[in-house]
Formats: structure tokens, sequence, C-alpha cells
């Protein structure tokens, strides 16, 4: 018995160890305040003018800068305390106008050969850096009655087309319609037509007294395509609100069937959030007004992209943002962006009535947002901040129509793809949503932040020593190697959750303290039976590799059953559970690592190999 | 072993107490699962609490707790389910309107469905839990192991939930992560005495059942303890040192895993005796040529080649 590793064992273990330490170092180097530059729009990149602007006006505010930098799209410019980044952002503001989004901003510090490997410091949780967090819940309900109402009129107006007379046909609580004839024939023949048009309607016909009657009930299949569909579309919306937040990596998120999660760290003002979030917007498509229309039936509006151009519109309305059922960015023949738009049925077939005679004439799609601005007012004497409901509409497209429209059609003639997939976004976001509550919120202010973090690395720091303490007074040179094994499992644990970039928050905090507990266990379970066999007279050298080898079984047991629990608690956990799952789970795989592979490795390196007499593991305590 | 009945006993009593506080107290659920409002404010001097609670009821607020939060300047205010997420900052604003100044420090709003979704989820969180671990002990070892296994783990997490039913302590998320953990842990150490005992009982050729746990107990005795001692210091360093926010996960941890030390040593060993666990339950299913079946489970051969 021997206890030798393998050269190339030995080597596996130095470079698994060299990758952790290389990718938990990161974490080592403390964030950036800093402010982050981003266009409002999709199509608006930050240049290095836009930057400079920006520098010069925080020079000439006498706030020192750290440095700045131009990043894919964002400019980033770093400072050196948490006051001097509260001065920038409005003054930032102020230089570059409503054109650019600026954010207070937590940015890496991670040196350029770090970050060329991919690595990066872990992220921390909301419950660490201070922030709000959202969870909002899409009224299902509402959605589909809309979408019924909208069907319900839709076939009212084929019935009147095909002179069927029927009456009721509105739309009942219970999630269908009732329509209701005279006699069987024309049943019959509204049931052919129903069926022809509408395949998502469950059909069933029924006779009450003198009254034959067809209830229509959506399918299961389509309720659930309505539900994605509302969320979905309430999903976009939401983000494009968030990102007119300015805040920096937010997070947006469907949970579950009908919910929204929304994250945005470092925001403290959670009326604003609101507000914004909650903001609605609509379309409007209308004509363009003719060159001798009298001014008293037209309207002039700016474009959303350049304020300074205008165009004569029609006060009559073609259709709105509710009739609007999907906008795509896509591409057409030549492989020039393209926004493919579907109406609903009622929305084609207003369109298609308001073009038919208007072909080579040119339509606008009006853009119609209403936002509150908090302004800051003196009053009596005092600055107080006012808030103001604004509506703005702006043209965001204005095309050729080329024949008559119908229920689908696409706007060509686009510049780029980030202008055409902005445009989409803007006829997703304004057409129609299903409402939304506001079911849960959690605000937490940055010093509570600090002070957790603050307690929970004092609770691993303290926990830590006294573990490894304890595993040294106990098991003498054993504790040492068990020590040095513990050491590089936390480090391992980093460095995996860096790669990962897992989110670090309270709980998860705590899953590392508790996992430092429990790692131990390994090392505990095999010194135990090191201890057991050379009471059992056994010769060291055999004493390690059976005790590595018999512990095996029971380690792995042990651990693999409370890894399924840990796996559990993530599918069903929310925020705070899954990050202490995500921990805990990480935690296990890499104790096993250290506990079964990288000790034996010491003990071997230390012991194996030649004739060892006696073992410092400490026995006199147990050998009772 | 000698200490069966009296363990019994313990375990019978320690069990009817949670139960009947369970039923008589209830849980003192969080705001995780109730639904309703938290407000957490932080004063630059310690405020009266009575003064708090005239302003809020002056303010027509109903049904709210105010109690200190860690600090005394830091005080929760507590209010049941609102329908009004704007909440917070009214309170806020308030109490800052009688002049004193104060910080939001953070808010909660939870909305009562959101909250009792998340209780039925939990609870069917914890059955799973435990019938996983039924079913992987089962394969891996026997049925009587997997019900020696599973039945030690509900006694840990009622008797849990029972010290929490008395104290009126907060049952929050947080708690049940730890409910969970604790699951994960006591776990851990029956199955390292149930490994022994399977080793055991393939090992030794003489002596009853009774013998063969004894000595299995015996001879993982100082395992449990370390182990445990260990864990606890850590706990302790969290309790002490984590902050208010996770107080009561540390806590609910604890009891856990001096529970769940003693019922993996008393309890399921009991249960194995009680369920009348044999050598033969154990043995290996003889393959043709094979030796008595008595061999010992073999780690896997790449452990051998370290």
């Amino acid at each position: 018995m021997l206890n030798k590793y393998p050269l190339w064992k030995n080597l596996v273990i130095l470079v698994a160890l060299l990758i952790g330490f290389v990718y938990a170092l990161p974490n080592l180097y403390p964030d950036d305040y800093a402010v982050q530059i981003t266009g409002a729009r999709s199509s608006t990149d930050v240049s290095e003018a836009v930057l400079k602007r920006a520098t010069t006006a925080l020079e000439g505010a006498g706030i020192a800068i750290k440095s700045s930098s131009l990043q894919e799209r964002n400019g980033l410019i770093r400072l050196n305390d948490a006051e001097a980044q509260l001065r920038a952002r409005p003054i930032v503001q102020n230089m570059l106008g409503r054109d650019y989004l600026v954010a207070l901003n937590m940015a890496p510090s991670t040196p350029g050969w770090l970050r060329s490997l991919g690595a990066g410091p872990m992220k921390l949780g909301l419950d660490l850096r201070g922030g709000v967090h959202f969870l909002l819940e899409v009224d299902m309900d509402t959605a589909l009655e809309q979408r019924l109402e909208a069907f319900s009129s839709q076939i009212k107006r084929e019935l009147r087309e095909e002179r069927i007379r029927y009456r009721g046909g509105d739309v009942d609580g219970a999630r269908g319609i009732v329509l209701s004839f005279r006699d069987t024939e024309s049943r019959q023949r509204a049931f052919n037509l129903i069926r022809r048009q509408h395949s998502q309607f469950l059909m069933r016909e029924q006779t009450q007294g003198d009254e034959f009657l067809i209830s229509l009930t959506l399918s299961e299949a389509e309720i659930k395509n309505i539900q994605n569909y509302a969320l979905e579309q309430n999903l976009t919306t939401i983000r494009n609100r968030v990102n007119e937040l300015g805040v920096a990596e937010p997070l947006v998120q469907r949970q579950g069937a009908d919910r929204i999660i929304v994250e945005l760290p470092g925001v403290q003002d959670t009326a604003q959030a609101k507000r914004v979030l909650g903001a609605t917007a609509n379309l409007e498509f209308r004509l363009e007004a003719r060159p001798d229309a009298p001014v008293s039936s037209t309207e002039s509006y700016g474009f959303r992209d350049n304020p300074n151009r205008e165009a004569r519109l029609e006060r009559e309305i073609i259709a709105t943002g509710n009739n609007v059922a999907n906008a795509q960015q896509a591409f057409d023949e030549n492989g020039q962006p393209q926004v493919n738009i579907t109406m609903d049925a009622v929305g084609g077939d207003l369109m298609n009535r308001a073009t038919r005679n208007a072909i080579k004439r040119r339509m606008a799609v009006l853009f119609i947002e209403f936002r509150t601005e908090t302004e800051e007012k003196m009053v009596d004497g005092e600055l107080q901040s006012v808030d103001k409901r604004i509506e703005e509409r702006s043209i965001i497209s204005l095309a050729t129509i080329q024949s008559a429209l119908g229920s689908s059609f696409r706007i060509t003639g686009l510049d780029s793809i980030p202008e055409a997939s902005e445009l989409a976004l803007l006829l997703r976001a304004g057409s129609l949503a299903a409402p939304m509550y506001f079911v849960q919120e959690r605000t937490i202010g940055p010093s509570l932040g600090q002070k957790n973090i603050d307690a929970g690395l004092m609770s691993v720091v303290l926990g830590f020593a006294l573990v490894l303490l304890y595993m040294l007074v106990y098991y003498r040179g054993f504790g040492a190697i068990a020590c040095a094994a513990l050491t590089l499992n936390l480090m391992l644990l980093i460095a995996c959750m860096s790669i990962l970039s897992a989110t670090l928050t309270l709980p998860g905090i705590a899953g590392i303290v508790l996992t430092v507990g429990m790692a131990v266990d390994a090392n505990v379970l095999i010194f135990e039976r090191i201890r057991e066999e050379l009471r059992g007279g056994v010769p060291p050298q055999s004493a390690i590799h059976a005790g590595y080898s018999r512990a095996f079984v029971s380690i792995f047991d042990a651990n693999i059953t409370t890894l399924l629990v840990a796996v559990i608690l993530f599918a069903m956990g929310s925020g705070p559970v899954k990050g202490f799952a995500v921990t805990l789970s990480i935690g296990i795989l890499t104790s096993m690592f250290t506990g079964l592979v990288v000790s034996r490795g010491i003990v071997n390196a230390v012991y194996g190999g030649r004739k060892v007499e006696k073992l410092s593991i400490g026995g006199k305590l147990a050998n009772v | 072993m000698g200490w069966r009945k009296l363990a019994f006993a313990l375990s019978a009593v320690l069990i009817v107490m949670s139960v009947v506080s369970l039923a008589v107290r209830g849980l003192n659920f969080g705001l995780d699962f109730t639904g309703g409002t938290s407000v957490e404010l932080a004063y630059q001097e310690a405020p009266s609490l009575d003064a708090i609670r005239d302003d809020l009821s002056a303010a027509g607020y109903e049904q709210f707790v105010v109690q200190n939060f860690g600090a005394d300047t830091e005080i929760l205010i507590r209010m049941a389910e609102s329908g009004n997420p704007e909440m917070a900052n009214e309170v806020a604003a308030v109490l800052g309107a009688g002049g004193d100044t104060l910080e939001l420090v953070s808010s909660e709003f939870v909305g009562s469905q959101v909250g009792k979704e998340l209780k039925e989820d939990s609870g069917l969180g914890l059955l799973i839990a435990l019938a996983v671990v039924l079913i992987y002990v089962g394969m891996r070892f026997q049925l009587k192991f997997g019900i020696a296994s599973v039945i030690p783990l509900a006694h840990d997490v009622i008797i849990i939930l029972g010290v929490f039913a008395l104290f009126q302590w907060t049952f929050d998320l947080t708690v049940l992560a730890a409910l969970l953990a604790v699951i994960g842990y006591s776990l851990n150490d029956t199955i390292v005495v149930m490994d022994r005992i399977r080793e055991n009982f393939r090992r030794m050729r003489e002596g009853d059942s009774n013998h063969v746990i004894n000595a299995s107990i015996n001879q993982t005795l100082s395992r449990t303890i370390n182990t445990s001692g260990t864990t606890l210091v850590v706990l302790l360093a969290l309790y002490f040192l984590g902050g208010e926010a996770i107080n009561n996960f540390a806590i609910a941890l604890i009891i856990g895993v001096v529970v769940g030390t003693y019922s993996s040593i008393y309890v399921s060993a009991n249960l194995l005796i009680v369920l009348g666990v044999s050598r033969e339950d154990l043995l290996l299913p003889v393959k043709e040529g094979a030796g008595d079946g008595e061999e010992e489970e073999q780690p896997p051969e790449w452990l051998n080649r370290m």
C-alpha cells in the first residue's frame, strides 16, 4: 500500500485548483462607483464625442473621474465614491439631454488579464446591494374577455353580411358566446359559417323552447394561446419601460403562467418606478393629409426619431393599437429589414376599407405615450417635486401604401435592422395588453444592503475560523489537511458561482456558511475511519487507504440525498429559497471533490510512498 | 441502547407537545405566506412605540403590529392584507410628518393570493422531498431502511414546527428553507449510521440485530458528534452575527441539528429494530458462482485507483 498518486492525477488536481483560484480572484477587487450612459433608443449609439461631453461637464463641476470607457453601445464613467456618483448623474443627464439614459452602476474593476479569461465577480442580489423587487400579475380574465369581445363583434358582423338573423351574441361571463336563432335552418347556416371562420371555438347546438342556440366556447389550446400572448406582450412592454428608467442591470423575467418579476437594483423611489412601469402607450394609424385638405381636418406631428421633421395627418383615425395583434421585425426578398404587422380581424377590415381608395398615399403610425414626469418647482420658497402627466404624440412611421391592406401587411424601406426592430417593439408596446397588478413588492435600502454584506461576511469568517480550530485541535496533522481542503473548498465554491455568474443573496451566504459546516463531514468520516483501522492494528498506510475507500460509500449516499433535497428546493422555491439552494448544491459538489480527492492528494503527498510509523491524527482523545 | 424506551418516550412527548402547540397556537406565518405589508424604518433617535401606534391609528390604519427590530432606533410595522402597495411610502410619510427624522430601510408587500400559493407549494415541496428520500434510500438500501430514515425526518420537522408555534416565532420563507436544509442534514446523519449498520450486518457473523445496531451506533458516535459540533459552531456564528434577517433561519437550523442528531441516533435505529430488520434483508442478490453474500459493498473501482 503505497498511497501514491500518479503524476497526472496530481496535475489534474493542481490544474483544477489553479482554475478555481483564477476565477475566484475577481471577487477580491472592489466594485467602482460609476455612471453608465446608454442611448434612449436602440438605434442611438454612445460615441466617443458623447462621452467626452459628459466627462468635460463633470470636470467642470469639480468631480474627479477615475476613468471613462466605451463598451459596445454603452459609455461608462468610473468615479471615486458614492457621493460623487450621486452628484454626477443629474449633471451628465442634463448635459446629454433626453436622447441618452444615465444610470447609476457598480462597475467591476476586474483587471484586464482576468477579464480576457472571462473571469468576473459574483453578482450581488437585491438584498445585498439595495433596490426594488416587484412581482406583477397579468389579469388573464380581462385578457380573455377582451379577446372574446373582439371575436363576438366579428362574428356578428359576418352573420349580418350573410344576412342570417340572430339574437344575443354577447360575451357571456362563462368564457363563451351564445347566439340564438329563430329556426334550425338559419342556425345550420350560421353553424357552418362560424366553423369555417373560427376554428378556435368549440361549438355546441342547443334547443331551448322555441329558441335554437349555438354556444361557443374557446378551446383550451386557444385559451393558453391568448394567455401566453398577453403575457409576452406585457413582458415586452415592461422591458421597454424598464429601459426608460435607466437602471443598470435590471431583471425582467416571466414567472409561471401569469406573473412577471421585475428587479431594479439601486432604485429607491418605488413610486416613480411604479408610475413608469404602469404607464400606457397606444398607437393610431392615420392617413397623411392631402396638400389641399382644410387645416381644420388635419393635425401636425413631429417624428419620434427626429423632432424637427413634421408631417400633416388627417384627423380621422383608421385603427388603433388595440387592433394590432402582432408586429415582428423580418427581412424582405432583397434582404432589407422590414416590419410585419398582423392586425386582428376588425383592424384588418378597417384597414382594408380605408386603404383601398388611398393607394399611393402615405399612412402614418402615431405613437401616443402617457408618462409622468417629476419636476422640481419652487412652492412657497421651498423646493418641491411636482408630478406632471404628459401625453406625447409622435410619428414612428410614415410609409406609402402600395396596395389595399388587409389584416397582415408590412412596412418596408427601413434603413437598418435596429430601426426595424425598434419600430416593431413600439408597435407591440402600443398594442393591446391585458391590465397588470402589483402583487408583491420589496424595497431594500442601500444601508441595509451593506449591513447584510458585513453581517454575512463576518459570520462566514468566524464560522470558518471556528471550524478550522476545532479540526486542528481534534485531528492534529490530519486536521491541518482538512483545513487546507476546506479552504480550497470555499475557494472552488466562489469560483463556481463566479463562473456560473450566480447571484449571491443573503440566504446564499447562509448556504455557504452551512456548506462550510457540512463539508467537514466528509473529512470527519474519513479520519474516524482511519483511527478505527489504526485501533484495529492495521498499519498506517493501509489504514489511510481503507479509511478513504470505506468512507466513500457513506459520503456518497449522504451527499446525494442532500443534493436531491437541494434540487427540490431549487425547483419549487422562489427568490430567497432559490439562492440558498444554488449555493448549497454547488457547495455539496465542491465539498465532495475537495473532501475525497484533494485531501487524499495532500495526504498522499505527505505520507505516501514511504514507511510511516505513526499518523498525526490525534487518536488519544477518541481512544477510550 | 438501554435508553431505547426512554428515547421512545421522549420522542412521543415532544411530538405530542408539538402537535398540541401547532393545533392550539398555530404557526405565526410571516408576510411571505399571509400577504400584507411590512415597513422597516430607521429613526435618528429611539421613538416611542406607543406614539407610533397612536399616529397610525389617527391616520386611519387598522390591524397593525409595531415592534422594535434589531435596535431600538429601528422599528418594524406589519399590517394585514391591504391591497394597497403604496402603503409603505404612505406610512413613512405619516410618521415623518411628526417631525422625526426617519429613513425607509425596507418595505415589502405581498398579495394574499401569492402567499396562499406559496403555502401550498411549500407543503408540497416538503412532501416531495420526503418521498424522494424514501425512494432513494429504499433503492440504495432496502425499504425498511427507507421507512426508518423518513420517519425521523418527519419527526424533526414536526418538532421544529412545534417549537416555532410554541414561541410564536415568525415562520417565513427562510425558515422553510432551513426546514428543508434540516431534512438534508438529518438525513446525512441517518445515512451514515445506516451505512455502518448495513456494513456490519454483512461483516459481523455473531450477535442479533440488536447487537449489530448497537455496535454500529457506537462506532459512528464520535463522527456524529464531531460533525454536529462543527455545524453547530458555524450556526451559532450565523445566529449571533448574521443579522436580524436570518435569525429565525439560524434558530430553525440549530434546533434542527440538535433534534436531527438525536433522531438519527435513537429514533431511526429504534425503528429499524421495531421493523425487525435482519441479516437476510441485506443479503446481496447471489450471483452465479458468487460467494456467500457476505462481501462488502465495494466502492467504485475508480476510487481505488486514487
